[in-house]
C-alpha cells in the first residue's frame, strides 16, 4: 500500500531542471535496454547485445499505444525460435508510438535492434528515472564484465 | 532483458544419462561423475564456431556462428541443399545371438521378424504400463539387429533391457557401440551429395528407412540408413568416431552441404509432427493417445508378447483413452510447451501444448500437444493460453510442412 503511494507520487509532474545534455542521449539498462531520450519522449528497444545473444528472432510482443510502462516493469517479449525473453521498461510513462514494422519483420531487431528496430516510444514520467541508467561507456563496461 | 522460458530441450538436462546403473555406465565407459560429455566432432564443431550447450549429458551445438537456427532450418529444406547433424550422442546398439528377434520383441512393440535385411523401422520401447519409455529405430542388419535409442534415455534403455535380459532363457546379447559416432545429413540435396562420397552404394536404389554397411569418403564400415528427423529425404550416417570427422569434413567441402545445430534440428522434427521423447511422448503416454499406435502391427497385436502390451491393447481394443496427441495451429503468438488449452470459448481447460515454436517455414505458430476427447477432430476451434490472453487455435493434421521422403525406387 505504501509502496503504490510512494509511486503515484513519483508519478505526479516533476519540475527537475533537465540539463541540456540530456535532450538527445541514449541510456542503458544492466537488462539490455535501451532508452533514447528526446526531450519527454524516450524510444525503448533492446540492445545488440541483448539481440547477439538471443539470436534469430522470430516474434515480437508488444503493448499498445496509450498503456503505461513502469520502470523495471516487463512491458512486451521478444522470442526466437526456441526460447522467449521478457522486455523490461527502463522508465516509466506512457506509450505513444509502437513499432508496428516488427510484426511483420521482426528479424530487424537483429539487424538494427539500436536503430530501427525500436519497440516503443514512451512520454516519460519522471525524467529523474534516467539517472539511474548507464551511460554508453559504463554499459559497454557491463557487457564486457557479463561476457 | 530476461530469459522467461528456453526450451528445456535446450536446459541442462542434468543427465539421467550418468545416472545409470553400473553395468549401463560400464557399457558407456563412463564413470557416473557428472561429467559432461563430448562426442568426437567437439573440436570440429568448435572450429565452425558451434555454439556449445549442454543437451542429455553433452555438449552439443545448438546453432553455429554466421549461420544460426533460422538459417540452419531453412537450409535444410532448401533445394539443391542439404544440412549435417552431429547425432553422435544418442545411443547405437547392436543385438546379436540365435534368439535375439524372439528377444527384441519382447522389449519393443513392431514387427521385428518381419523385418527384411537391410531394412528398419521405427519402434517403441514400453513399461509395464504401456508408457513409452523411449523411440527408436531398429534394423535387420543380416546377422544382428542395429538399433538406435535417444540420448536421454540411452542409459535407462539400457538396465531396462538388461534387466529383461535376466529374465530371458535364449540366446542374445546386447552392446554398446560406443566406438561409433553417428551424423544425419539431411534435405533434397541429401542424396545427390552423400552420392559423390559413396561410389558403391547406389542410393538411388536404396529405399526409405532401408540401410547398408558402406565406405563413406574413403571410411570402411560405415552404416548408411536412409532416415531421419527432418521430413526430407536424407540418411543417418554411423562411422567409426576415428574417422568421423574426416567423413564429417569431406561432407562439408561438398556445395551445397552446411553444418546444423540442434537448434534447427527441434525445429525442423516440430514441422514434420515428429515427436521428441521427454516433451510430446514419456513414460506416461500410452502408443494410442500418442497416436503411434500404427508402431503395433498386426500380429503384434495378436501375439501380445511385447513389456506393456495388457495396457496398450487395452487402450486401442477399447478406445479406452480420454486425450490425444494432435497438431495445433495458433493465432497471434507462438506457444511453448506446458502452455494450457482450452475450448474455442476459452471457459473450459481441454488440453496442454508439448512442443511449440514460431515454423521457419510456414511463418506461423505451430504446436503439438494433448486435447480431451472431444477436441480431437481436424479443424476444431480451441484457445490456447499465452500470459493474459487467449489465442485462438485450431487442430491441424501433422506433418504441419509438407513430407518429402523419399518415394524411390
Amino acid at each position: 500500500m505504501l509502496a503504490n503511494v510512494v509511486r503515484i507520487a513519483a508519478r505526479a509532474p516533476v519540475t527537475r531542471f533537465a540539463p541540456v545534455a540530456r535532450a538527445m542521449s541514449t541510456k542503458f539498462a544492466p537488462s539490455h535496454e535501451y532508452a533514447k531520450v528526446d526531450g519527454k519522449i524516450a524510444t525503448l528497444g533492446i540492445t545488440d547485445f541483448a539481440q547477439a545473444a538471443l539470436g534469430d528472432i522470430v516474434f515480437v510482443d508488444l503493448p499498445e499505444v496509450g498503456d503505461d510502462v513502469e520502470k523495471g516493469e516487463g512491458f512486451g517479449s521478444v522470442e526466437s525460435v526456441k526460447a522467449a525473453s521478457d522486455v523490461y521498461s527502463p522508465v516509466s510513462g506512457v506509450v505513444t508510438e509502437v513499432n508496428d514494422v516488427l510484426s511483420d519483420t521482426p528479424g530487424m531487431v537483429n539487424t538494427e535492434a539500436e536503430d530501427g528496430a525500436w519497440f516503443i516510444k514512451v512520454e516519460m514520467s519522471d525524467e529523474g528515472e534516467l539517472d539511474d541508467l548507464m551511460d554508453a561507456d559504463a554499459y559497454t563496461k557491463h557487457c564486457d564484465e557479463s561476457s | 532483458f530476461v530469459l522467461s522460458y528456453q526450451e528445456p530441450m535446450l536446459a541442462s538436462t542434468g543427465s539421467t544419462l550418468l545416472r545409470a546403473s553400473n553395468i549401463a555406465a560400464r557399457a558407456l565407459g563412463a564413470a557416473a561423475s557428472g561429467a559432461v560429455e563430448r562426442t568426437a566432432l567437439f573440436d570440429l564443431h568448435n572450429e565452425l564456431g558451434g555454439k556449445m550447450v549442454e543437451f542429455a549429458g553433452y555438449e552439443m551445438p545448438v546453432l553455429y556462428d554466421g549461420l544460426g537456427v533460422l538459417k540452419e532450418h531453412h537450409h535444410c529444406r532448401g533445394e539443391g541443399c542439404s544440412s549435417l547433424f552431429d547425432v553422435s550422442h544418442m545411443g547405437q546398439l547392436r543385438f546379436d545371438g540365435a534368439d535375439r528377434v524372439a528377444f527384441m520383441e519382447r522389449v519393443l512393440v513392431g514387427d521385428i521378424a518381419g523385418l527384411e535385411p537391410g531394412t528398419g523401422r521405427l519402434s517403441l520401447i514400453l513399461n509395464e504400463n504401456g508408457g513409452i519409455i523411449d523411440d527408436c529405430v531398429a534394423s535387420n542388419a543380416g546377422d544382428h539387429l542395429y538399433v538406435v535409442v535417444n540420448a536421454g534415455n540411452k542409459a535407462e534403455d539400457m538396465e531396462h533391457i538388461r534387466a529383461l535380459m535376466s529374465e530371458f532363457s535364449g540366446d542374445v546379447s546386447m552392446s554398446y557401440l560406443e566406438d561409433r559416432s553417428l551424423v544425419a545429413l539431411q534435405g533434397p540435396g541429401a542424396a545427390a551429395h552423400l552420392q559423390t562420397l559413396t561410389p558403391s552404394l547406389n542410393l538411388p536404389q536404396l529405399s526409405f528407412m532401408s540401410g547398408e554397411r558402406t565406405t563413406v569418403a574413403g571410411v570402411n564400415d560405415c552404416i548408411v540408413t536412409r532416415c531421419g528427423y527432418t521430413g526430407e529425404d536424407g540418411f543417418e550416417i554411423s562411422i567409426p568416431s576415428e574417422n568421423v570427422t574426416d567423413v564429417a569434413r569431406a561432407m562439408l567441402a561438398i556445395d551445397g552441404v552446411q553444418p546444423a545445430g540442434l537448434g534447427a534440428r527441434d525445429s525442423l522434427r516440430l514441422e514434420a509432427g515428429l515427436c521428441l521423447h521427454g516433451h510430446d511422448i514419456d513414460q506416461t503416454t500410452l502408443p494410442m493417445e500418442a497416436g503411434l499406435a500404427w508402431t503395433i502391427a498386426k500380429r503384434r497385436r495378436e501375439d501380445a508378447g511385447f513389456v506393456g502390451a495388457g495396457p496398450t491393447l487395452e487402450q486401442i481394443t477399447n478406445k479406452s483413452f480420454n486425450r490425444k496427441r494432435v497438431g495445433l495451429v495458433v493465432e497471434g503468438a507462438p506457444v511453448r510447451e506446458g502452455a494450457e488449452v482450452y475450448s474455442e470459448d476459452g471457459e473450459t481447460r481441454v488440453g496442454t501444448v508439448t512442443s511449440g515454436t514460431l515454423s521457419p517455414t510456414l511463418g506461423h505458430p505451430v504446436a503439438m500437444g494433448y486435447v480431451d476427447r472431444g477436441y480431437f477432430k481436424i479443424n476444431k476451434k480451441l484457445s490456447v493460453k499465452r500470459g493474459k490472453r487467449m489465442l485462438p487455435a485450431k487442430v491441424a493434421r501433422m506433418p504441419f510442412t509438407e513430407a518429402r521422403y523419399y518415394q524411390g525406387p
